[in-house]
């Protein structure tokens, strides 16, 4: 039995160069691992910290879990008290809530009998921890802030544009890989050449073609410049070349009509490459943030990321509700890449783009 | 229970369909006179309109209309209302007596802009294809679970610019996270965001941070691109894992580093979000890229008066660097494309 077992070891730990470990496999696995800290940490910190009271956040050095302070009501005092334990000079320990911090010594009262405060050195006392979630940073900026109406508005943007982006992409799609017509070599260098013509340096005139069609401060505004994507319709054409002729001379011989024929048999067949481009649209247009930010100036059309980016420059000091909100902004792409991680890396990889 | 499943995952699927179904009748109820009118041959001219509609109202004429906005001047957004044509916004751009000296420039804020762009780029895009490859080369071994790995290194790519900006401004805060492990090992507290000398250096960092896994896939993508025969003849003959490295993996990854290299800097150049929510270009101008400079000249106006001429004679000026880049790129994948065909 043990004779197997080790065998077994032996073979699940056999590495191509005999049995040695050589440098650059401790090297690897020491560079995995701060990797995972680093890459992955900030986030996790981020989910823990956002459950944290104000006064957590700000405590210096941080706890990692939501560990906040317990508070007492003493008679007398308006607020209510945080409870340290001190130690008393004899050696004993006991319960005291903190008026204040004078310095290096603390005005603190005992909270069964609170007529009488004493004055404790800072470095006798030790907090008195509980582990408390704190829902309301969700809450509250929901409820009290716009924050319902931001998601809105970024859930109305993701899905219209997309459903725009895939229709229109998938058609000029469609006409590129299917049909030959004159003018078509000049269509896809057009198509093509646009790739070569990012946003960044047309956004004086894009904001002057949506100015004069009015939709400043519309969330049409957003949605419509980026509809059309270069890198759509070349990812659908090149899955549709592969496509088979027959089928659509045989729609065609049972008097289809062009329009038939796209969104009944081209359309169902490029599913695999219509996923990818409907993927990559969502992640553009929620994480999308330079046009919305020039187009909509309103609080009324605000996205999610511009109302949180602007939520955090008026109200620097709440970042438990800038973290709680950042958690909501991040987690409907956390879930799609949870749920479909193979489909984008291998869509990115093979395409090229994000 | 499986066959179940399946069965009411068609069963929405189908209902999801109805609304499809009946747009696209409802299409064909126009298309279908079309095609009755000019023809099966003219249809795919009507399939590409809405797309070249798109790209002409919101790419095509925008490209022309930069011309314009940078070749005149005044307050307004409208072509009438504005002085042409002057070169005056370029006279403006270009007014230095000393190119290397952005404090002798009318537009100041522009040369820092330039300089502070081609330091960010030249340091990011380095120091980003570097652990790209030591990653992706590492993802390429047989290690326990890769999966896992990979998936932890990509994340950051699916981050919304806000969201990483946020998160690490607030772990790069005097008294952030970051702090308190420099503390615990000893070391002082370094204001990160805050001071013009580590500005610069913690914006790369949260933008390799962001962007890395993206590359690495791309890198990643090309080792495994190599052929695997040619590893199992250098571990025949005994070859050291380093001289592996260099004399087999390196070079036939070049070419794919080649388009990586300029792909990142197309990106480097245009940085903005990050940043804009990280510093805000500060403190004072010592993380402003042009990008930011554009954006500021033209539509943040606090303060000054909206300049659209000056931002679109500073947008010409970027477009060119790209429209350089992007040659270079199809030229390199060109020639790797033709290289694979040799083989």
């Amino acid at each position: 039995m043990s004779e197997t077992t080790s065998r077994i070891i032996k073979i699940a730990t056999k590495k191509r160069y005999k049995n040695k470990y050589h440098w650059t496999d401790y090297f690897s696995y020491f560079y995995l691992l701060l990797g995972v800290l680093l890459m992955f940490g900030p986030v996790v910190w981020l989910g823990l910290s956002s459950l944290k009271t104000l006064a957590g956040i700000q405590e210096y050095p941080p706890t990692i879990l939501p560990l906040s302070q317990i508070q007492v009501d003493v008679e007398g005092y308006d607020k209510p008290l945080p409870i340290f334990n001190v130690t008393q000079e004899d050696g004993s320990v006991k319960q005291l809530a903190q008026i204040k911090r004078i310095g290096i010594n603390a005005k603190m009262v005992d909270p069964l009998n609170p007529g009488e405060t004493v004055k404790v050195p800072i470095d006798k006392r030790e907090k008195i921890r509980e582990f408390k979630i704190q829902w309301q940073n969700y809450v509250d900026p929901l409820r009290k802030y716009d924050f319902l109406l931001y998601f809105k508005n970024s859930t109305f943007i993701t899905v219209v544009a997309t459903i725009i982006t895939l229709i229109i992409n998938s058609m000029a799609a469609y006409a590129l890989s299917i049909y030959e017509f004159r003018g078509k070599n000049f269509a896809l260098v057009f198509v093509i050449g646009t790739l070569l013509i990012p946003l960044t340096i047309i956004l004086v005139p894009v904001f002057y073609v949506v100015a004069n069609f009015g939709m400043i401060n519309s969330l049409w505004g957003v949605i419509l410049p980026g509809a059309a994507t270069p890198t759509g319709v070349f990812l659908l054409r090149q899955y549709m070349l592969t496509l088979p002729r027959e089928l659509i001379e045989a729609a065609r011989m049972d008097h289809a009509s062009e329009w038939a024929i796209y969104w009944r048999v081209v359309l169902p067949l490029s599913i695999p490459a219509i996923a990818v481009l409907a993927i990559f649209s969502i992640m553009w247009r929620w994480n999308d943030f330079l046009w919305p930010l020039i187009v909509l100036s309103k609080s009324e059309v605000y996205t999610l990321q511009i109302g949180l980016n602007a939520f955090h420059g008026e109200l620097t000091s709440q970042w438990n509700y800038v973290l709680s909100m950042t958690m909501v902004t991040l987690l409907p792409i956390a879930i799609i890449f949870a749920y479909l991680q193979k489909f984008i890396t291998t869509g990115i990889a093979s395409t090229g783009m994000k | 229970m499986e066959n179940i499943r399946n069965q009411t995952k068609i069963f929405f699927l189908r209902i999801l369909n109805i609304p499809f179904a009946f747009l696209m009748h409802a299409i064909d109820l126009i298309m279908w006179p079309i095609q009755k009118i000019i023809g099966v041959r003219n249809m795919p001219y009507i399939f590409l309109l809405p797309n070249l509609i798109f790209f002409g109202l919101f790419v095509i004429i925008p490209l022309g209309a930069n011309f314009f906005f940078s070749l005149s001047s005044g307050d307004e957004l409208l072509f009438a209302e504005r002085e042409l044509p002057t070169t005056k916004q370029y006279d403006q751009l270009f007014d230095c007596e000393s190119y290397l000296n952005p404090n002798t420039c009318t537009e100041d804020f522009f040369w820092r802009g330039v300089y502070n762009t081609i330091f960010f780029v030249v340091f990011q895009v380095g120091l980003m294809i570097f652990f790209s490859v030591l990653t992706a080369v590492i993802l390429n071994k047989k290690i326990i679970g890769r999966g896992f790995f990979r998936s932890v290194f990509f994340f950051p790519v699916l981050l919304s610019p806000v969201v990483v900006g946020l998160i690490w401004q607030w772990i790069l805060l005097k008294n952030g996270a970051f702090n308190a492990i420099i503390e615990s090992y000893g070391g002082d507290k370094v204001s990160f965001l805050t001071d013009p000398s580590w500005a610069m250096a913690s914006v790369i960092f949260v933008s390799i941070w962001a962007h890395m896994g993206f590359y690495t896939l791309i890198v990643l993508a090309g080792l495994q691109a190599i052929p695997p025969n040619l590893y199992e003849a250098a571990e025949m003959d005994g070859t050291s894992r380093e001289r592996i490295f260099f004399r087999i993996t390196l070079p036939l990854l070049m070419p794919n580093l080649l388009v990586v290299f300029i792909l990142a800097s197309i990106k480097g150049v245009q940085t903005f979000d990050e940043i804009y929510v990280l510093t805000g270009g500060g403190p004072g101008t010592s993380t402003s890229l042009i990008v930011q400079y554009i954006f500021t000249t033209g539509f943040a106006s606090s303060g000054s008066v909206q300049n659209f001429g000056l931002a679109a004679a500073a947008s010409m000026v970027l477009g060119v660097v790209l429209l350089f880049l992007t040659l270079m790129q199809l030229y390199f994948s060109r020639n790797k494309e033709s290289k694979h065909q040799e083989i």
